[in-house]
């Protein structure tokens, strides 16, 4: 049986802690528990703790000779430890708009599923998803939790340009474009709200760990809110929740 | 202020420095000079802070008249800069005054030359860094009629160092490489022609990540989506490698098999696409 996590070096600067290769939240808490111990404990400050699903990255900004057993070192004392942390998490309220001004792709799959539009907006703004990390493009969130009705695999010709905003579903998966890319997910619908923000620090306001539900809203009001954003006055709607 | 104008841009040309740290776990790419080292020995030349940005040149170069006057050190490749009509030598302080014009010919070694001027570049600080990245930063990419602040020097510096090290890097054909985290994954014939093979950048590379020409046949499945970094070595199930670079993405789905030593990632940042590589997989002391 392998022990995990496993500890492996990736290159001269950089430490990998693998766990189970599975997406779960007993993993994703795990995951982040030893992130934040890692970050309280004395880590160097020139860091970047980087998680997914169940692996987690310790990169320096320089090639450091003893980084290795620093990071062992503390890994060894975090599982001595035995503390269960409890991940901190907000419920976040995402406006979509699910218009066919923006959900280029649902005809599509309204087409292929059998589901009528109203019966595919239903569905995906009714589940709760949880944020599993941050990656593929500044504040782009790998969220859990799209339902099984809802799979629908990539297009075969990616999109040149995918929409800020665009709300999509590739396999499995659902997110959000927090800026304009090539893509090649299914897009039902776009979202006004800002991932990211680089002149703001943390330039995410959304974060792992945290829960998002998705709010079907009209046209209008995604104006209105676009509105907000661009003049500074928007603020994510969002409550604590207790593990 | 000081200011540099940019008359015509040349074919890519961007500030950096030497990239954003901390904040890879919003999804934001290191980023920063692409080859480290020459960006490092510009500064060191003109005693400057190892972090002061500096213009990263791609193989044509831009053509920009000093509104002031500046000292100045050019490294990495080899595109003969000239001043006024009159070639520069690599890695020597110059002195440059205003109204003077800097361009760039033809290349005669490398991909990527650096432009430091003594004080620096002040482009806008943005999440700890100077560098220029598409996403992030308004600019990612030099334009005609730009004008580019920079400190302007009080001192004078004198050549208190030459060129310490050695430009071999730039040249090398030989990439060094770390195991990656897949590596132990493919079949020993597999990792033998790895580091047999030759390979070359597609003409698609660019500062994200650079796509070889040449395939590696594997087996391989697609992985979980995993934390990737700067000289991140992927392998695609069709057998294509893709190398990421500074700006490349921070977590990806591809079995990671090596990892660029940090002297493997300048000397690739210096290889023009078709240019012949080889990967040399060294171990962990």
């Amino acid at each position: 049986m392998a022990k995990f996590p496993k500890i492996k070096r990736m290159g001269e600067r950089a430490i990998l802690l693998e766990f189970e290769p599975e997406i779960s939240l007993e993993i994703l808490e795990k995951v982040l528990s030893l992130k934040k111990y890692l970050q309280e404990n004395s880590l160097k400050e020139t860091v970047d703790i980087t998680t997914t699903y169940n692996l987690l990255l310790v990169s320096y900004e320089y090639a450091i000779e003893d980084a290795y057993s620093e990071v062992f070192n503390l890994w060894e004392d975090f599982s001595r430890t035995n503390i269960s942390f409890k991940i901190e998490s907000r419920l976040f309220q995402v406006p979509v708009c699910y218009d066919e001004n923006f959900a280029l792709d649902m005809v599509e799959i309204s087409a292929a599923k059998d589901l009528s539009k109203k019966e595919i907006i239903g569905l995906h703004s009714s589940e709760i998803y949880t944020v599993y990390f941050t990656g593929f493009l500044p504040g782009f969130l790998y969220l859990g939790g799209l339902p099984q009705l809802l799979h629908f695999p990539r297009k075969i010709h990616p999109r040149q340009t995918v929409q800020k905003g665009a709300v999509g579903i590739g396999e499995k998966q659902t997110g959000i474009y927090p800026q304009s890319s090539p893509g090649g997910w299914n897009i039902i619908g776009n979202s006004p709200v800002p991932l990211f923000d680089p002149e703001k620090n943390p330039p995410c306001e959304i974060r792992p760990g945290d829960r998002i539900k998705f709010c079907p809203v009209s046209l209008e009001e995604h104006r209105e809110i676009t509105e907000e954003v661009r003049k500074g006055d928007f603020n994510f709607n969002f409550e604590e929740e207790n593990g | 202020m000081a200011e540099v104008e940019i008359i015509q841009p040349g074919l890519f040309s961007s500030i950096q420095d030497l990239g954003r740290y901390g904040y890879r776990e919003f999804g934001v790419p290191t980023g920063g000079a692409m080859d480290t080292q020459a960006a490092g020995m510009a500064n060191l030349l003109l005693g400057n802070e190892s972090e002061a940005a500096v213009l990263e040149i791609t193989l044509q170069g831009p053509k920009m008249r000093f509104l002031d006057p500046a000292q100045i050190v050019i490294t990495g490749a080899n595109l003969s800069p000239k001043l006024e009509g009159k070639e520069l030598e690599n890695n020597k302080i110059i002195n440059v005054e205003a109204g003077e014009i800097l361009s760039v010919g033809r290349r005669k070694s490398g991909y990527r030359a650096y432009l430091a001027v003594k004080g620096g570049l002040q482009s806008k600080i943005i999440l700890g860094s100077r560098s220029w990245s598409p996403g992030i930063t308004p600019h990612n990419r030099l334009e005609r009629g730009m004008k580019l602040p920079f400190l302007r020097s009080e001192s004078e510096s004198s050549s208190k160092y030459s060129a310490v090290k050695s430009d071999d890097y730039i040249t090398s054909a030989v990439i060094e490489a770390f195991p990656g985290p897949e590596f132990e994954l493919l079949l020993t014939s597999e990792k033998e022609m790895l580091s047999k093979r030759h390979f070359s950048a597609a003409k698609e590379s660019n500062r994200m990540g650079i796509q070889c020409q040449e395939k590696l046949e594997n087996s391989l499945q697609p992985i979980l989506t995993g934390p990737v970094l700067p000289g991140t070595v992927q392998l695609t199930p069709s057998g294509t490698l893709i190398i990421l670079m500074r700006d490349g993405q921070t977590t990806g789905g591809y079995p990671r098999i090596v990892q660029l030593s940090e002297t493997g990632i300048n000397t690739l940042a210096q290889k023009i696409p078709g240019q012949k590589l080889q990967i040399k997989v060294i171990n962990y002391k």
